[in-house]
């Protein structure tokens, strides 16, 4: 398989904050390919270094077979790339802007018009209107249609469905699994874990460092321990009560329920007991599976 | 050349689809140049005078009628208290105190020299000075009719003495709406070159349509092109209203060859606009850009003689005029309007801006960087 991304060893500063450091990974082709992790962990900072906008201090990052520093000429014809801020104009119509991106790739919208017809035909009712009127679903789809519409190798989106609604998200990722048949590799980074588990293959990225790589399932399944879920009515009394019983590893808050496990992965009568010396006795603590913030969130610590 | 096209007809959409500055571009130098060449003259009309006549006399009489019939002064008050006068020159009453002292009359008739003081209020220097000058004038006629009546008109025509009568080239009726005209037309280029061009690139920073201008194969010298092209013709269109209004307005003479004037327009907008998308590369908001633009605006219009002769600055701020497009712009714009003078007359002001416009279009280029 070829391979659409290499990156190895990049490291990336800015003044004394060390943005990166020392990442390598590669994506195939064909991929969709995510970056997860909290704010200011390096995904936009890695993500405008495959772009060509921001040099690496040092390392090296190859896209599409093409060096980005050297290529970056190329590489830029047949990149298309989505920044976290809608980054289109706002004072241009829908049509304006699409046209507009088209031959700055020296391009039409009629040439390509079968890649992006799937999105494009969800706002074309509204092709009049000026960008910055537009919702923020159609926004998005309409920087997408932007960052397809030169047919580009590889797609870049930073963060694209943050800030949209749930029903866009899912169309949106629709939109992400039929471009595969147009063999588009594409890499995104999300803070939503559910999103992560649509990805072929995602990278957990903290602090400037890769984590872990590997498919979204096999990351679940990284999770080293057994994982318990326990609920009660006072869920900051459970958390903090939890956290002193000594056989305790980790206790955090997940949804509407807390994150447990224990040293011996498993517990005894003797936790409901704690439990109720501190107040709490309407406990329910079940075997769960892990999922992928999970062990995110294992991960993290262990970093 | 398709992509160039369509990048500058990209400009022009986004200029004219926001409907204030669409009009704003056009109305605005209107009403600039209806207020601004009425209004900045150097004509001093009405001088507030405040006489201290301690002489009484016929002789001080006689220059009083003088100062009174003269069109600049406006003998407002009389006093015989100093402190009165001075009170009058300190709020502001008053511009010019002439104190006649008491043996002005006696001294003149003796044949001594008159003395007279003159105070005047210079927290406007050019004012001051002026009205001296002025009251100058006023003296020494008054002075001429002193020799005349003490020596006899035969011999004050045998004193050997040399007479001279002005004329004033160019601009004979010395009509400041003349001089100024074509300073304004060159200042109102300039606004909507140098604030309108750089504004526009910061806010493409701002807004970060530039990120994603800066993944496409778009090449810098036509990225910066296509910034340039728009209000380098707005900016000639703007021209060419001023000029018309100038015109009707105000009849301004136009001496020279009008596709002259265009041409050098064009090429200090070049300059213009390269410096103004040179400083918009740097600044990273509309704030930073504006506070820069700002302080180089002053200085270009302050020290490109629109309003003081470039000559009678200091030489060190004649040799930073050097890089100032705005002085050879004013200097053009006069020459070929009021003196009409041709392309061989200005040659060496047109080669300068058209320096001036290269390294600063050059600067503006090499210095945006599509990759950080």
């Amino acid at each position: 398989m070829q391979k659409v991304v290499e990156a190895s060893g990049i490291s990336k500063k800015f003044g004394e904050t060390q943005a990166l450091k020392n990442i390598s990974f590669e994506v195939n082709e064909g991929e969709i390919f995510g970056f997860i992790g909290p704010d200011g962990a390096g995904k936009t900072t890695l993500f405008r270094i495959i772009t060509t906008l921001l040099l690496p201090d040092e390392g090296e990052m190859k896209v599409l077979g093409l060096n980005s520093k050297t290529g970056f000429k190329e590489l830029r014809k047949n990149i298309g790339y989505m920044p976290g801020r809608f980054s289109l104009y706002q004072d241009l119509s829908v049509e304006e802007n699409l046209n507009f991106y088209a031959t700055v790739f020296g391009t039409t919208v009629n040439e390509n018009y079968d890649l992006i017809s799937d999105i494009y035909s969800h706002i074309e009712p509204f092709k009049k209107r000026l960008a910055g009127k537009l919702s923020g679903g159609m926004k998005q789809k309409l920087a997408l249609s932007c960052a397809l519409i030169h047919k580009p190798g590889l797609l870049v989106l930073d963060e694209p469905t943050t800030g949209v609604d749930a029903v866009s998200r899912s169309e949106f990722w629709d939109m992400l699994k039929k471009l595969k048949q147009y063999n588009i590799t594409i890499i995104l980074s999300t803070p939503y874990m559910d999103e992560a588990m649509r990805c072929d293959r995602v990278a957990l990225i903290q602090g400037g460092q890769i984590l872990s790589i590997d498919k979204p399932q096999k990351i679940k399944e990284g999770f080293s321990k057994k994982l318990f879920r326990a609920k009660a009515s006072e869920k900051y009394g459970l958390i903090n009560a939890l956290r002193q019983y000594p056989e305790t590893v980790t206790a955090y808050p997940f949804g509407d329920s807390v994150h447990v496990t224990f040293i011996n992965d498993k517990f005894d009568n003797s936790i409901f007991m704690h439990l109720k010396k501190m107040g709490i006795d309407d406990a329910i603590i079940t075997e769960t599976e892990a999922s992928i913030e999970d062990r995110f969130l294992e991960l993290m610590k262990k970093a | 050349m398709r992509t160039r096209l369509y990048l500058i007809r990209k400009e022009f959409i986004k200029i004219f689809r926001n409907k204030f500055i669409g009009r704003a571009i056009f109305g605005v130098p209107i009403i600039q140049m209806l207020i601004l060449v009425p209004a900045v003259t150097f004509e001093i009309k009405n001088i507030n005078l405040c006489i201290i006549d301690k002489d009484m006399s016929s002789e001080s009489r006689e220059l009083i009628s003088q100062l009174e019939g003269s069109t600049f002064f406006k003998i407002k008050y009389f006093t015989f208290s100093e402190t009165e006068a001075n009170d009058l020159l300190h709020s502001n009453k008053c511009n010019l105190i002439l104190q006649i002292p008491s043996d002005f009359g006696k001294d003149i008739v003796t044949g001594r020299p008159g003395r007279l003081l003159v105070s005047a209020n210079a927290i406007n220097a050019a004012t001051a000075q002026l009205s001296w000058a002025y009251l100058n004038g006023v003296i020494r006629d008054y002075n001429m009719n002193i020799l005349v009546k003490n020596v006899g008109t035969q011999a004050s025509a045998s004193i050997p003495q040399i007479q001279i009568t002005n004329r004033y080239w160019y601009n004979e009726m010395l009509n400041y709406k003349y001089y100024m005209l074509p300073g304004i037309l060159g200042i109102l280029v300039t606004a909507i070159g140098f604030l309108l061009a750089g504004l526009n690139l910061v806010r493409e920073k701002e807004i970060g349509t530039i990120e994603q201008i800066n993944v496409t194969p778009i090449r810098k010298y036509h990225f910066i092109i296509a910034k340039m092209v728009p209000f380098l013709l707005i900016g000639l269109v703007d021209l060419a209203l001023g000029l018309v209004l100038g015109k009707l307005a105000f009849n301004i003479p136009f001496e020279g060859s009008i596709a002259l004037l265009f041409l050098c327009s064009a090429i200090f907008m070049v300059a213009v606009l390269g410096l103004a998308l040179f400083i918009s590369t740097f600044s990273s908001s509309q704030q930073q850009f504006m506070f820069v633009a700002f302080f180089f605006m002053i200085i270009f219009i302050l020290m490109s003689g629109v309003f003081t002769p470039l000559e009678s600055m200091p030489l060190w701020a004649q040799k930073i005029d050097v890089i100032n497009p705005l002085a050879y712009l004013m200097r053009i714009n006069r020459m070929v309007m009021l003196k009409g003078s041709t392309i061989h007359d200005i040659a060496r002001d047109i080669y300068s801006l058209i320096v001036i416009a290269i390294v600063f279009t050059t600067f503006a280029v090499s210095r945006y960087r599509k990759t950080a």
